[in-house]
């Protein structure tokens, strides 16, 4: 019973890990099959689509590792929590895939122009600026770390990616020049989640008192 | 009338990529992709093969041009800014397949002795069509080579002949949900809305084209008329025109409404005014070819006025540009 148990753990962290994966897979056999079978889902501009879709997956795992606590709650499935970390770690993942083809493929190693971008472009300086401060989010995602920072200041920490997930909406928001839909929709759901939290929070201290 | 005056950015002929190349090129793709067994998931996202192609008789070629390989027909006809048929790169390919060119009427208003509305194709069929191969540059650091088919705007404003008070030309896009479905979204104002001073429109370089690669110019593109300013970023060159006024103060433009410290009336191409959001020094040319071959490819130095400045730089004379963007 205890290792079916197990067992249906493990697979389902593996299911999630896939597919977690999966939108990376697809763009790379987006770009293998332009670039051999002459198809065109990345268009005539794949650095451009690119760098977009990297970066909306990173934010899409900001946010989906944001609502996994709450989901928990709600549906009363406490299971939910171990997922949290993955998200949050693929989050990271993408979003350092989305630096590194900005950097790399866009702007094609030309750091005096990064440099330029950083300091006169706002919306590529708030996205470095949440870039950075996921670093140390990622580092400290280790059971070691946890205990050696201790639980409270680990807590204390990782309340940042909530500064992290408003800078990556707002880099988003600047970025575009005219249709605000999807920023829009994130921005939504962010602000869903963050009232959640701060109503649970609320409830917490009121049962407390 | 051939128009006789020194062309820094001519082309020789010999660095044109011949039509059957890159149509050959789109047949082995075809076949390479069937070959492949994956033949329903890409011909989905190559909607141009289902479009139906006209070609155009009777045009002229010329000599204009720069020695830039051509971007590709396909590239040309699926990677789109045309916020009417949605916002996305690939939307207008997609979408502009409801769209009605025929029959088109254009309205003429404003400081003219002949304004009133004419029937498109009377306007054309007086004038001789001639192949124009510019270089068209995006204000988001992308440009591409294009072969316009089209008409010097000059000869079109001469047969409405613009009394002196015309100042500017304003030009006006269509209007219509059901054939431009983008517009049901509020992402810009429309009409999209246009114009230039009397002496940019005057400008021999400046067309309204009809056509891409001696075809009808297809529905994404801007269909069945659109204006073509190779100096300035590509929004200038607006799509599907209905409307040109002849008007004495600097009209309304849409970008510039939207966000008047990134978009001026201006919008030359200038790799020493920034956009306020991305640098315009350098650009990516898109030549047509996907995946790895255009990911690495270098991007490449922007020039004043895209490289037309030895025909245009003259219209702005004194003008502080960076003020004036």
């Amino acid at each position: 019973m205890q290792f079916a148990k197990t067992n249906y753990r493990k697979f389902l962290k593996t299911l999630v890990f896939i597919l977690s994966l999966a939108p990376l897979v697809w763009l790379l056999f987006s770009i293998l099959s332009d670039t051999f079978l002459g198809t065109k889902i990345m268009t005539a501009n794949p650095v451009q689509k690119l760098d977009r879709e990297l970066g909306d997956w990173g934010l899409i795992f900001i946010i989906l590792s944001l609502s996994i606590r709450p989901s928990a709650e709600i549906l009363n499935f406490p299971g939910l929590i171990v997922y949290r970390r993955m998200l949050g770690l693929f989050a990271f993942f993408y979003v350092c895939l989305h630096v590194l083809s900005y950097v790399t493929l866009n702007l094609q190693l030309n750091f005096d122009a990064l440099l330029e971008d950083i300091i006169k472009r706002n919306f590529i300086t708030v996205g470095i600026v949440a870039f950075i401060f996921m670093i140390p989010l990622a580092v400290t995602s280790t059971k070691t770390m946890i205990k050696w920072i201790g639980g409270r200041r680990w807590q204390l920490l990782h309340f940042l990616i909530y500064p992290i997930v408003l800078m990556a909406v707002w880099h988003f928001f600047m970025m575009v020049r005219a249709d605000f839909s999807r920023p829009i929709v994130y921005l939504t759901i962010i602000i869903v989640l963050l009232c959640y939290r701060f109503w649970s929070r609320l409830r917490k201290i009121n049962k407390n008192s | 009338m051939l128009i006789k005056y020194k062309r820094k950015s001519e082309i020789k002929p010999s660095e044109i990529t011949p039509r059957s190349i890159f149509f050959n090129r789109r047949k082995f793709i075809q076949t390479a992709t069937i070959a492949g067994g994956i033949s329903i998931l890409p011909n989905f996202f190559i909607s141009s093969f289902a479009s139906n192609r006209v070609k155009l008789s009777n045009f002229k070629k010329t000599s204009f041009g720069k020695v830039e390989k051509l971007t590709t027909y396909e590239a040309i006809t699926n990677y789109n800014n045309f916020y009417e048929f949605g916002t996305g790169k690939s939307d207008p390919a997609r979408n502009a397949h409801v769209f009605k060119p025929e029959p088109w009427t254009l309205e003429v208003a404003g400081f003219a002795k002949k304004t009133g509305k004419f029937d498109l194709d009377d306007l054309v069929r007086q004038h001789q069509l001639q192949e124009r191969i510019y270089r068209l540059r995006c204000v988001e650091a992308w440009s591409m080579v294009i072969p316009w088919v089209g008409i010097p705007l000059v000869d079109i404003i001469k047969r409405f002949e613009p009394d002196s008070k015309a100042k500017f030309v304003a030009f006006e896009t269509l209007v219509d949900e059901e054939q431009m479905p983008g517009q049901k979204n509020r992402s810009l104002d429309w009409p999209y809305v246009e114009g230039l001073r009397m002496d940019e429109a005057m400008h021999p370089l400046t067309i309204l084209a009809v056509g891409v690669y001696g075809e009808r110019m297809p529905n994404q593109n801007g269909a069945p008329i659109r204006l073509v300013v190779p100096w300035k970023y590509g929004f200038k060159s607006i799509k599907s025109i209905v409307k040109i006024s002849f008007v004495d103060k600097k009209p309304p433009t849409t970008w510039n409404i939207q966000a008047p410290n990134e978009y001026g009336f201006y919008s030359n191409v200038n790799p020493n005014v920034d956009h306020p959001r991305w640098s315009q020094k350098s650009e990516r040319r898109i030549s047509g070819e996907g995946g790895f071959g255009a990911i690495f490819t270098p991007r490449i130095e922007t020039k004043f006025l895209n490289g037309y400045a030895a025909e245009v730089a003259s219209l702005y004379k004194g003008m502080d540009l960076k003020k004036f963007y």
